[in-house]
Formats: structure tokens, C-alpha cells, sequence
């Protein structure tokens, strides 16, 4: 793709993502386009954002579940920017109806950095060690593409469908907890929909950070001090509406509540 | 109760039977579709009663079916009990051989060991965790003794819910340091995550299976005996065993229980 089509794009998804619209798969549109296409037109829809007045505070981290591995026909993770705009705290009414397109919620971990995390040959003992802390959060996915019609690249292009967050209000130290086994429950309108645990993530959500910061690393990009990043979900996405209220429990860490209007 | 005393003691020994000699039965209620819930515990209470009496040691109690993966697995909607024997018990780390089993699944649980008596009816999750001594992580073994584990809710009941091993160990812990819903489950099949779930998928907390444990007992003028353990209910799906399969299952807070069949 060359940078021309790569802007198209971006400003494409962007203007989809402010008017609530959608766009047909970029991999219908461009069956060419590379995973690399996909990341730049990925950060091109950022840079759109950022020019917008918005701030970058962290990392998402998608596709870490065989659930989704399976859907997609992947074997690996991708990775999406998380700008002030889309921080939510725990409690929150999130206008659904005014603000997002299809969303569908998720249940992770959120690692929250005190040093930079700078990839190639991040190992998991450096990523505990530059983790301020965990928290619970929900991340609410969202796609500009029409009607969830994704493929990898179309995900990643679209920042990973990443739509908002909610976070928790408890933060534990990552050697305080273990990550693996933390259970997860996730209720829906007071009904229990799902249940997991950290090793639903790649093995343990330590792990994804590993991979982010040294995927990242191969692109010149660090993670910073400070930043937030989403792990990946460790329960199956779940579809929300206007009216529905949500809740997570992470085990030894805290919980978090969002509902969607 | 639809059956006389005849067809219950024919029914346990056919089943017990079946567990036996390793042949696997059609669902009894094919036979006789009329059989209820009260007849399906006379079934199981002589099939106890038998091994009892041939001097097998009766080791602990359990819930099946409890689990929302589970309920929809085997499309019921409430829990079932039955009770495990000296006969199925396997040391942590130890191995169980396969070819006692008909076609082995396992589930993950948390099982506790109470130090008061429980008595229903009325019993209650507050009850069951001032009366529990301890948890820990154990595994069951599960074995139909209904060919492919096909069978309804009364046929299980009948087969002592389908009861067949189990393993228990990790590390012990008392219930109040303990938020026991949240608690996260890894099962790994060699060495592969093959399941994660919380321990709230069993009934929302696992003490509820308990109480209503206590509760079924006591219908049958039955009691929780102090000193009783008790084996919870799976907290994911049932999973397949090929001979060969080595099974850890890791609990947060409770450590680690593994066996392996050979």
C-alpha cells in the first residue's frame, strides 16, 4: 500500500469512528493490504485523534484468547493506541447510544507502568519489574467496519477495535497477585454470563505484556512510564446495549461496573 | 417413588454391575421412563448400601451438574449429589490407571472438609462456611457407567452422578481468607491451558452446592456428618481423558493438584 491509500484509510476509519458510521473490510476493499499496511494506517487513525486535541495514555492488547485466535484464523496478538478520550472510570454511564457503533465488552487486566518498557529482549522478570501496578477493567471493543466483518488486518487497521475503557478503582502490586490463576466473573444485569482466569490470555497476562513491549520494540516504539496497558480479554466478548449494566470481579485485585446508556 | 423395592435393588446391581465389569448400560429410563428422582437416591442409596457392606469405605460426598457450562452441557438446570468411595481415591501427583474406566472425563473443583455437623432442611451458605474446616483444589473422575456418558438427570442420580475417582491436595485453606467466587481455575491437559473459569460458575459461590447438599439429605432424613469432605461440583465442562493424559489443575490461593493416567 502506498502512504497515500494508507491515509485514506485512516482518515476513513476516523471519520467513521466521529460519525458513527462504517466501512467495508479493508480486506475486501484491499485485498492486498499487509499487516504492516494495517499498523500504519492504525497509527495514521491515531495521529488523526491526536491532531483532535486527544492524548495517548496507553496500549491495548487483542487477540490473546484460541477463542478469538480461532475466529480470526491467527496465531498471534495485535496491539491499539488507548487516547484520554477513551478512559472511563468505574461506575461510569458510557453513551452508548451517542458514542459508539456495535460494542461488545470485555473483562481484563490492566497493567499500569512506572519505567519504560523498551523491546527487543523484554523478558517477563522486566515487565513485573516496571509494573506499577494492576487493575480490573473492562474494555469496550467497537468496530468501524461494517457489522463486525473483520479479519486481522482489518482489526488492527481499526485500532484493534478498540472502543472505550472503564477502570477499576483498586490497584495491586503485580507481585502481590498471581496473574495465571486470578479468577475472573463477569455479570450481566445481575446474571452471571461468564467466569475465567488470567491464563485465558496467552498463558498468563504477564506474557502479553511481553509480547506487546517487544513487538513494539521491533517498530521503535517503547512503552512509557505511566501508560496503561490492556492485556487482552480473559472472558468471551459480550454484546451490550443501552440499559445494560455490567460487572467484573477480578480475584485479589478488585472490581469494576459500567453501564452503558 | 414409581418403582417397588424388586426393581431398585435389579437396577443398583445392573449398574453396579456395569461399573464392574466395565460395560456400559442405556440409560435406565428407557426402560423405565416413569422413574423419578426418588427412585433414581433409592437407586444410588443401594448401590451404597451394597458397597458398604462389601467393606468399601465411603470417603466423602459430592455435587454434579453445577457448573453453567456444565447445566448446558447435559441441558438440566439444577445440581445432582452422590457420594465417593475408597475405591476412587487417587494420591496428588499420583497416577490412575486408565483401563479401570469405561471412557474417563475430569472436572476441576474446589472441595472443603467440615468440622460441625449440616443439617437441612433450611441450610444456607453462611451455615456450610461456619461449618467448613478447609478448602483445597481436587479433581474428579467421572465415569458413566450409560454408554457415551448419554443419560438423563434420574439416570445419573441412579449412577451416583456418574462418580468415579477423584484427587485432592494443593494447599489447604481456611474459608474466611479466602474470597472464594473470585478464586481463578487453570486446567492445564499436557501442559496446554485447556480451561479457565472462576469458582463462581459453580451456583455463584461453591458453598451453595453444599447447602443445597444438606438440603437434598435431608429429604432423605440424611445429614452432612462432621469431618465430611466434600467435592463441590466442576466449575468448567467436563474434559475428555485418552490414556496417556496428564492433568494439573491450578487454583489461585490453593496451590496445585496433578495426576496423570497410565
Amino acid at each position: 500500500m502506498d502512504a497515500q491509500e494508507i491515509t485514506r484509510y485512516g482518515d476513513a476509519l476516523y471519520a467513521a469512528m466521529t460519525g458513527r458510521t462504517t466501512i467495508a473490510p479493508l480486506t475486501t476493499t484491499s485485498p492486498d493490504i499487509s499487516i504492516d499496511d494495517a499498523y500504519l494506517i492504525s497509527r495514521h487513525f491515531l495521529e488523526r485523534r491526536l491532531a483532535a486535541g486527544e492524548r495517548l495514555v496507553g496500549k491495548k492488547i487483542g487477540v490473546t484468547s484460541k477463542a478469538v485466535m480461532t475466529m480470526l484464523n491467527v496465531h498471534q496478538p495485535d496491539f491499539g493506541y488507548l487516547t484520554d478520550r477513551m478512559m472511563y472510570a468505574t461506575g461510569a454511564e458510557v453513551p452508548a447510544s451517542s458514542t459508539l457503533i456495535a460494542p461488545r465488552a470485555e473483562g481484563e487486566i490492566a497493567f499500569v507502568l512506572k519505567r519504560d518498557l523498551r523491546g527487543p529482549g523484554v523478558t517477563n522478570a522486566d515487565v513485573i519489574r516496571a509494573t506499577e501496578f494492576v487493575m480490573p477493567c473492562f474494555e469496550i471493543v467497537d468496530s468501524r467496519i461494517t457489522d463486525w466483518k473483520i479479519k486481522i488486518a482489518d482489526t488492527i487497521a481499526d485500532n484493534a477495535s478498540c472502543g472505550v475503557v472503564v477502570m477499576g478503582d483498586r490497584a495491586v502490586r503485580p507481585t502481590d497477585v498471581d496473574l495465571s490463576t486470578c479468577g475472573i466473573v463477569v455479570t450481566l444485569n445481575g446474571e452471571i454470563i461468564s467466569t475465567g482466569a488470567g491464563a485465558a490470555a496467552l498463558g498468563s497476562p504477564v506474557n502479553c505484556v511481553t509480547w506487546l513491549a517487544n513487538t513494539l520494540g521491533a517498530r521503535g516504539i517503547a512503552l512509557e512510564a505511566g501508560e496503561v496497558i490492556l492485556s487482552g480479554s480473559l472472558v468471551p466478548l459480550q454484546p451490550v446495549k443501552p440499559g445494560d449494566n455490567m460487572h467484573l470481579a477480578l480475584g485479589g485485585i478488585g472490581q469494576c461496573a459500567v453501564r452503558f446508556t | 417413588m414409581t418403582l417397588d423395592k424388586d426393581t431398585i435393588a435389579k437396577l443398583a446391581a445392573r449398574l453396579e454391575a456395569a461399573e464392574r465389569n466395565r460395560e456400559p448400560l442405556t440409560k435406565i429410563t428407557d426402560e423405565y421412563p416413569a422413574l423419578d428422582y426418588e427412585d433414581a437416591y433409592a437407586i444410588q442409596d443401594t448401590i451404597r448400601a451394597s458397597k458398604l457392606a462389601a467393606g468399601v469405605r465411603v470417603t466423602g460426598l459430592k455435587a454434579g451438574l453445577t457448573s453453567q457450562a456444565k447445566m448446558r452441557q447435559m441441558n438440566v438446570t439444577e445440581p445432582v449429589f452422590g457420594f465417593l468411595t475408597d475405591q476412587g481415591a487417587y494420591p496428588d501427583g499420583g497416577e490412575v490407571p486408565f483401563d479401570k474406566f469405561i471412557a474417563p472425563r475430569i472436572e476441576a473443583e474446589i472441595a472443603l472438609v467440615t468440622h460441625t455437623e449440616l443439617r437441612g432442611p433450611g441450610c444456607h451458605l453462611a451455615q456450610v462456611l461456619a461449618a467448613t474446616d478447609f478448602v483445597l483444589p481436587a479433581v474428579e473422575i467421572l465415569d458413566s457407567r450409560y454408554r457415551d456418558f448419554k443419560f438423563d438427570l434420574v439416570s445419573v442420580v441412579a449412577d451416583n452422578t456418574s462418580a468415579a475417582g477423584f484427587v485432592a491436595g494443593g494447599r489447604p485453606r481456611r474459608v474466611n481468607e479466602l474470597d472464594l467466587p473470585t478464586l481463578g481455575l487453570v486446567v492445564e491437559k499436557n501442559g496446554q491451558v485447556v480451561e479457565t473459569a472462576a469458582a463462581a460458575a459453580v451456583l455463584g459461590h461453591p458453598a451453595t452446592s453444599v447447602a443445597m447438599l444438606a438440603n437434598n439429605l435431608a429429604r432423605r432424613g440424611q445429614v452432612i456428618p462432621a469431618g465430611t469432605f466434600i467435592m463441590t461440583g466442576g466449575i468448567t465442562a467436563a474434559i475428555s481423558i485418552a490414556r496417556g493424559d496428564a492433568i494439573t489443575v491450578r487454583i489461585q490461593e490453593l496451590g496445585s493438584v496433578s495426576l496423570r493416567f497410565a
